[in-house]
C-alpha cells in the first residue's frame, strides 16, 4: 500500500510535531495556489451562489404553470419553459440549493460514519476490526444504486433531506475503507505511541492526534463523498422518488422526461440540469486531483523515488 | 488455499448479508407493505381465496425467527416467489429473461472501457505533460461526473431523435422474431450501440485515470530506470516492463466500479426503456412487486458479490503477495 504521506500535523498545541505544522501550512497553501484546485473552487463557488441567491435570482415560482408551454430560451425565459409552461431557469436555481443541500448532507453524514468507523476499527484492531470490516465491505461491494432504490420504494415520498441521509447512510464504505488504513498506519507511529504512554485517552488521541494528520483525505474523502451523493440524488429523483413538489436537478430530468422533452425536441429543458450536475462534479475531481498532486509527491514530480518520511515524525 | 477459504467465507457471508437485509428492510417500515398489499383484497375475496393466495405468495402469521429461517430456506432452494404484476410467472423467471441484457450490455461496455481505458492511460503517463496529458484528465472528470440519465438523454436526442441513425427505445424491435437470425441479431446490435455507448462514457475514465497513476509509479521504480540505461527500446520499456506490472492493479479496479456501473445501468435502462434488469426493478418499485423488487436486488447483490469474489481470486493467482499477506 503506498501508504499516503501524513504530513499534515497536529492542531493539538501540545502535540510534539513542530517540524510538521510547517509544512501543513505549505500543503494547504500549495492547494489554494494549485490551478486546477483553484478552477474547481471558482466552478464551485459560481453554483454555491447561485443557490444561496435562489431567492434572489429565481424571476418566477418553479411552479407557478402560468407561461406558454414549451418556449425555447429567450429573455423572458432564460432557459425556456416546459410543457405546462413553468420556467425553467427558476427551477433551475432553486434546484441548485435542493441539489447541493443533499450532496452535502449525503456527503457529509457519510463522511462522519466511515471516519467513526474506519478510525475505531483501525485504531482498536482484533475482533473489532474483523467485524466493522466485514460490513464496510460488504457495503462496499453492493450496488448502492439498486440498495437505495429498494429502500426508497418502501420509504414512500420522501424529501430531499431524508433522501440525503438514506444516501449518507448507505454511502460511507468507501471512506471507512480509507480511513482504516491510514489510521491503522498512523497508530504505530511514535508521536501516538507517545501520546497513549503519556495516558492520553483513546478518544482524545483518535480525534486529536491521529485525525489531525489525515486532514487532506477527510477533505478529498468528503469531495467524494459529495459528488457520489449528487449523482445518487440525481438518479432517485430521476427515477422519481423525491417527489413533484420539490425542484432539484434530479428532478427537472425526472420531469424532462416524462414530459417528452425528447419528442418535442425541446433540449433545453434536459440540457441545463445535468450540465450543471457534471459541472459541479468536475469541480470536486479538479480540487481531488490537486490535492493528490500535492500530497503524493510521486505524482508531482515523475520519475522519484518514494523517500521514507517516517524520521520526521520526531518525538 | 488459505486465502481462498477466507475469500469465499466473506462471499458467503456477504450473500448472507445481502438476503439478511432484503428480509429486514420491509419489515422495519412503519406498516409492513407487503401487507399492506394484500390488504387491497381484502373484502374482494372469499377468505378461503385469500387464504390460498396467502399460501400462494409465501406469507405467514408465524413468528418472526421462524419466517426468517423459512425465507432464508426459500432463497437458498431457489423459490423466491411469484411476481404480483406479471401473476402466474415465478421472479426467478422473470429474472432469467431480463438479466442477461443487462450481462450484456454492461459486460460488452466494460471491455471496451477496460482495454481503451488502459491505452489510453499507458499513452498519456508515458507523455507526462504532454498536451494530451493536461487535456485527458480534465475531460475525463468531467466524462466521470456525467449523470448516466442524462448522457442517456443527449445521445438519445442526437442520435436517436434528431439525426434518427440508431433506434430509441427497447433492446430490439418487435417486428424481428427472437433467435439466431439476421435481422434480430443486427436489432439487437443497432438498439445496444446507444446503451453501451453510455456506459462506456461514465466508465472509461476510471481505468484511463487508474492507469495513469499506476503507470507514473512503475516508471518510477528502479527496474525501469534500469532498463531504460541498459538502452531497452521505448516500445518494450512501456509494453513488457512498465506496462505490465502497471496493469495488475486494474484488474481490482473492476471490482470497484463494478457497483457504479450496475447502477448506472439502471439508469440507463430507464432512459432507453432496454429491457434489463434495472428496467424491471424500476417496473416493480413503481407497482409495488416487492417479491420481485426483493429477487432483483438479490441477484444483483450475488452477480455483484461472486464477480467481487472471482476478480479476488484472478489477483491473487496474477500477484501472489496477495495470498502470502506480503502487500500489506
Amino acid at each position: 500500500m503506498s501508504a499516503q504521506s501524513p504530513t499534515l500535523p497536529s492542531v493539538n498545541p501540545g502535540a510534539p510535531s513542530m517540524k510538521k505544522r510547517k509544512r501543513r501550512k505549505g500543503n494547504w497553501s500549495k492547494f489554494f495556489h494549485h490551478p486546477r484546485a483553484i478552477a474547481g473552487l471558482i466552478i464551485l463557488a459560481f453554483f454555491v451562489l447561485l443557490a444561496i441567491l435562489a431567492p434572489v435570482l429565481a424571476p418566477y415560482n418553479p411552479q407557478a404553470n402560468i407561461f406558454i408551454p414549451l418556449q425555447p430560451p429567450s429573455w423572458q425565459h432564460l432557459l425556456g419553459t416546459t410543457n405546462t409552461g413553468q420556467d425553467i431557469f427558476s427551477q433551475f436555481v432553486w434546484g441548485a440549493q435542493t441539489t447541493l443541500m443533499v450532496s452535502l448532507i449525503g456527503g457529509g453524514l457519510s463522511l462522519i460514519i466511515g471516519l467513526l468507523m474506519g478510525m475505531y476499527a483501525g485504531y482498536r484492531g482484533g475482533w473489532i476490526d474483523g467485524l466493522l470490516n466485514s460490513v464496510s465491505n460488504i457495503f462496499l461491494v453492493l450496488p448502492s444504486l439498486a440498495l437505495l432504490i429498494v429502500i426508497e420504494s418502501y420509504v414512500k415520498g420522501t424529501s430531499p433531506l431524508i433522501i440525503g441521509m438514506i444516501i449518507g447512510l448507505t454511502g460511507w464504505a468507501f471512506g471507512a475503507r480509507v480511513f482504516r488504513s491510514q489510521t491503522m498506519s498512523l497508530a504505530n507511529r511514535d508521536f501516538v505511541v507517545a501520546a497513549k504512554l503519556s495516558g492520553m485517552s483513546d478518544l482524545r488521541i483518535m480525534f486529536g492526534e491521529i485525525l489531525p494528520n489525515m486532514s487532506s483525505i477527510v477533505a478529498t474523502s468528503l469531495m467524494y463523498g459529495c459528488l457520489g451523493a449528487m449523482l445518487a440524488e440525481t438518479g432517485l429523483a430521476f427515477l422519481g422518488y423525491e417527489g413533484m413538489s420539490t425542484s432539484s436537478w434530479g428532478v427537472i430530468l425526472y420531469m424532462a422526461d416524462g414530459g417528452g422533452a425528447m419528442l418535442s425536441g425541446a433540449w433545453w429543458w434536459f440540457v441545463p440540469p445535468g450540465l450543471a450536475v457534471a459541472l459541479v462534479g468536475t469541480s470536486f475531481s479538479l480540487m481531488n486531483f490537486a490535492m493528490d498532486q500535492i500530497t503524493n509527491p510521486r505524482l508531482a514530480n515523475s520519475k522519484r523515488r518514494r523517500k521514507s518520511r517516517v524520521a520526521n515524525s520526531g518525538t | 488455499m488459505r486465502y481462498f477459504l477466507k475469500r469465499l467465507g466473506f462471499l458467503i457471508f456477504s450473500i448472507w448479508a445481502a438476503m439478511t437485509l432484503n428480509f429486514i428492510l420491509p419489515r422495519m417500515m412503519p406498516g409492513n407493505p407487503a401487507l399492506i398489499l394484500f390488504g387491497r383484497f381484502q373484502g374482494k375475496l372469499p377468505p378461503q381465496a385469500l387464504k390460498s393466495m396467502e399460501l400462494e405468495f409465501g406469507f405467514s402469521h408465524a413468528p418472526m425467527i421462524i419466517q426468517y429461517f423459512q425465507y432464508l430456506g426459500n432463497m437458498v432452494t431457489g423459490n423466491w416467489g411469484i411476481s404480483y404484476t406479471y401473476f402466474p410467472l415465478h421472479v426467478t423467471s422473470l429474472i432469467a429473461q431480463y438479466l442477461p441484457w443487462t450481462i450484456g450490455a454492461v459486460g460488452i461496455a466494460t471491455v471496451f472501457s477496460a482495454v481503451i481505458g488502459t491505452f489510453l492511460g499507458i499513452w498519456i503517463a508515458w507523455r507526462r505533460n504532454g498536451i494530451m496529458d493536461r487535456v485527458l484528465p480534465i475531460v475525463t472528470m468531467f466524462m466521470q461526473s456525467i449523470p448516466y440519465n442524462w448522457s442517456s438523454f443527449v445521445l438519445l436526442y442526437i442520435f436517436g431523435f434528431s439525426l434518427s441513425w440508431l433506434p430509441m427505445y427497447h433492446s430490439y424491435s418487435a417486428n424481428t422474431t427472437i433467435g439466431f437470425n439476421g435481422p434480430f441479431i443486427s436489432s439487437v446490435i443497432s438498439h445496444g450501440i446507444l446503451p453501451v455507448v453510455t456506459i462506456f462514457i461514465s466508465g472509461v475514465s476510471g481505468w484511463i485515470i487508474g492507469m495513469r497513476s499506476n503507470m507514473i509509479n512503475t516508471l518510477g521504480e528502479d527496474y525501469v530506470t534500469f532498463a531504460e540505461a541498459k538502452g531497452v527500446s521505448p516500445r518494450r520499456l512501456i509494453f513488457s516492463y512498465a506496462a505490465r506490472n502497471a496493469m495488475l492493479p486494474q484488474i481490482t479496479s473492476i471490482a470497484i466500479v463494478l457497483g457504479s456501473v450496475v447502477g448506472g445501468s439502471i439508469l440507463m435502462e430507464q432512459v432507453f426503456s432496454y429491457q434489463g434488469i434495472g428496467f424491471l426493478l424500476n417496473n416493480a418499485t413503481s407497482s409495488e412487486d416487492y417479491p420481485l423488487v426483493q429477487g432483483i436486488f438479490l441477484i444483483i447483490a450475488i452477480v455483484t458479490l461472486v464477480l467481487n469474489f472471482v476478480i479476488d481470486m484472478l489477483y491473487s493467482r496474477l500477484d501472489p503477495r496477495v495470498r502470502t499477506g506480503g502487500a500489506n
